[in-house]
């Protein structure tokens, strides 16, 4: 076990990429486990329901089937979801997190088997006290029964690509005008500078008014030092448009829709 | 230098979603069997991928990356695992189990010994100081001496378990399961978990056969014990075995391996086992519920402790003999 904890888990592979999970927080897993034990509970309650029926018939085997069909459900519900749905249960699939092998490999079901069977050792004394210190103390928030397994739980991904529409539209665009200038924004722009410009837009509501025209000024002179555009091209734009246009530029290239 | 990221993604994205496709494919069917080409074009998409992920290097959009690194990193998981997926297919299910048992045997022994140990503890405990009985054997149905609790079983002319003979049974099964599987995850703790379970069960059991044979009821000891004992003790020992498994992966003396792959190398092996050991507790609960718990006059001794003896030899032959080749 290691006491630097890492928030993700990062995988080369021998053609020399690198790729990252972002780890989960022992806290989406506690919430994901919330919702995996409310649908334990609801499906015992369910299965219980249609096991009375069968009393009619004996009452003793129809206790036989609560006590076995409880057991089946509670052992089983993690192992057969995150088998069935390649890592997930329901309340991970709601939280959008995954379980995932620790090797970038496929999960195989002896891993997700014995993930969910250290349970049990995990879940000591009471609420996965046990499960949460191994968490906290290990580098990838790994409960036992993870590091057993050699599993981690990771967020997913999805695909979102970045719409610049409303922030600056292409149709009042003026640098689009200048195709050079805007070729020579894409060749010498810093992508870290981008990339932090990106994130000042499109979060520009959550800043002090204050600390905003600060930031954009400072955004905004670096990318006026990169290309100097015409003065009728940035005429009566404040700091704030003139980042927006140029990250449009960056992004989409003139006569080019929006993928 | 930043590329064009729209030209970029334009250029890109067919090979990106036909990837998608393939994963999804293998992904949603675990056994289905590419061909030469579909695997020539799967690696070629591989590359493709992992290099546009390299190029986006220089380009830090981190929400177009992050889709990359998943897209590149199932890609990883499909062309680099070197293990079958697993395959339902009741024979090798079945012989899985006594061939992992035969490939750890150094830890069934362990975990015999352990219990032996306990046992011997057990015994000498109650031979010593009868007193211990309380504390040993916390189960009000052995607190009577031995010699009463068989003159009533013998005499008794109703069956105490009429109408919950199968409730009783599931309890047992699923309560013996959760005992097993406990001492198989208790490996974690280095072993000292399963130390500990295997040695109090010993203790129990060796306290048990010290007070009945102690008061002159070995026939009856054995009568009651064999029928379910012959399996649901080795089941146990199973458990022991898997947690000794996992705790000597743990630890990994004499390997020069790392311990993650010391725990990928046992855990199809942990799994086959514990599987195993759960099936003949279902077996043990119902015999322990069904035949157990009855004695003569209406099941003679002799012909419990055969069958029991008969459960023993058959378990045995099947650890030590199915699925060799």
């Amino acid at each position: 076990m290691s006491a630097a904890a890492q928030s993700s888990l990062s995988i080369a592979t021998p053609e020399g990429v690198v790729f990252s999970y972002q780890l989960a927080t022992p806290v989406s897993r506690c919430f994901a486990w919330i919702i995996d034990a409310v649908a334990i509970g609801g499906m015992t309650y369910f299965v219980s329901r249609v096991v009375n029926i069968a009393g009619f018939l004996s009452a003793d085997f129809a206790n036989f089937l609560s006590v076995v069909l409880y057991f089946v459900i509670s052992v089983g519900y993690g192992i057969l979801l995150e088998w069935r749905w390649r890592g997930q249960t329901l309340g991970k699939r709601v939280f959008g997190l995954r379980v995932i092998d620790v090797h970038g490999f496929r999960l195989q079901f002896p891993q997700i088997a014995l993930r969910n069977l250290l349970r049990p050792i995990d879940s000591l004394p009471l609420f996965y006290l046990v499960g949460g210190v191994a968490a906290l103390a290990t580098r990838w928030g790994q409960r036992l029964g993870d590091l057993a397994a050699n599993t981690v739980v990771a967020h997913e991904r999805y695909w979102d690509e970045p719409n610049l529409d409303p922030l600056a539209p292409a149709k009042y665009n003026s640098l689009l005008a200048y195709p050079r200038l805007a070729g020579r924004l894409r060749t010498l722009a810093n992508p870290e500078a981008v990339a932090f410009a990106l994130r000042a837009v499109t979060g520009r509501d959550s800043y002090q008014p204050a600390a905003r025209l600060e930031l954009f000024a400072e955004l905004a002179d670096y990318f006026r030092s990169l290309a100097h555009f015409p003065e009728a091209a940035i005429e009566g734009l404040s700091d704030e448009q003139f980042v927006g246009a140029v990250l449009r530029v960056i992004y989409h290239a003139p006569g080019r829709p929006h993928s | 230098m930043i590329v064009d990221w729209s030209r970029f993604v334009g250029a890109e994205k067919s090979y990106w979603d036909e990837l998608e496709q393939v994963l999804a494919k293998l992904e949603s069917n675990p056994e289905y069997g590419l061909s030469l080409a579909e695997v020539q074009r799967l690696h070629y998409l591989y590359e493709r991928c992992s290099g546009d992920l390299v190029r986006l290097d220089q380009f830090s959009e981190p929400r177009l990356r992050a889709s990359l690194e998943s897209l590149v990193a199932r890609a990883y998981g499909a062309i680099y695992e070197t293990r079958a997926p697993v395959r339902i297919r009741w024979k090798a299910a079945i012989y899985a189990f006594p061939r992992a048992f035969r490939r750890h045997l150094g830890a069934f022994q362990l975990a015999v010994g352990i219990t032996i140990l306990g046992c011997a503890f057990g015994w000498f405990a109650i031979r010593k100081d009868p007193q211990t009985k309380a504390v040993l054997m916390p189960f009000s149905g052995l607190m009577i001496s031995p010699r009463d609790r068989v003159a009533i079983e013998e005499s008794s002319k109703t069956d105490r378990l009429t109408g919950v003979k199968a409730s009783f049974s599931g309890q047992l099964m699923t309560h013996n399961i959760q005992v097993a599987i406990m001492t198989m995850a208790a490996g974690i703790t280095w072993g000292s978990g399963t130390f500990l379970l295997l040695f109090y069960n010993g203790v129990i059991l060796g306290a048990v056969a010290a007070d009945y044979i102690a008061g002159g009821q070995g026939t009856f000891l054995a009568g009651w014990l064999l029928p379910h004992g012959s399996v649901e003790i080795p089941a146990i020992l199973l458990g022991g075995q898997a947690g000794f498994i996992l705790a000597g992966a743990l630890i990994g003396w004499g390997s020069g391996l790392p311990r993650s792959a010391r725990l990928r190398a046992v855990a199809g092996d942990l799994f086959a086992i514990i599987a195993g050991a759960a099936c003949l507790l279902v077996w043990a609960g119902m015999v322990e519920a069904f035949v157990s718990q009855y004695h003569q006059p209406v099941l003679p001794y002799t012909l419990k402790i055969a069958f029991g003896v008969c459960e023993l030899a058959a378990l045995a032959a099947f650890l030590g003999w199915t699925g060799r080749e």
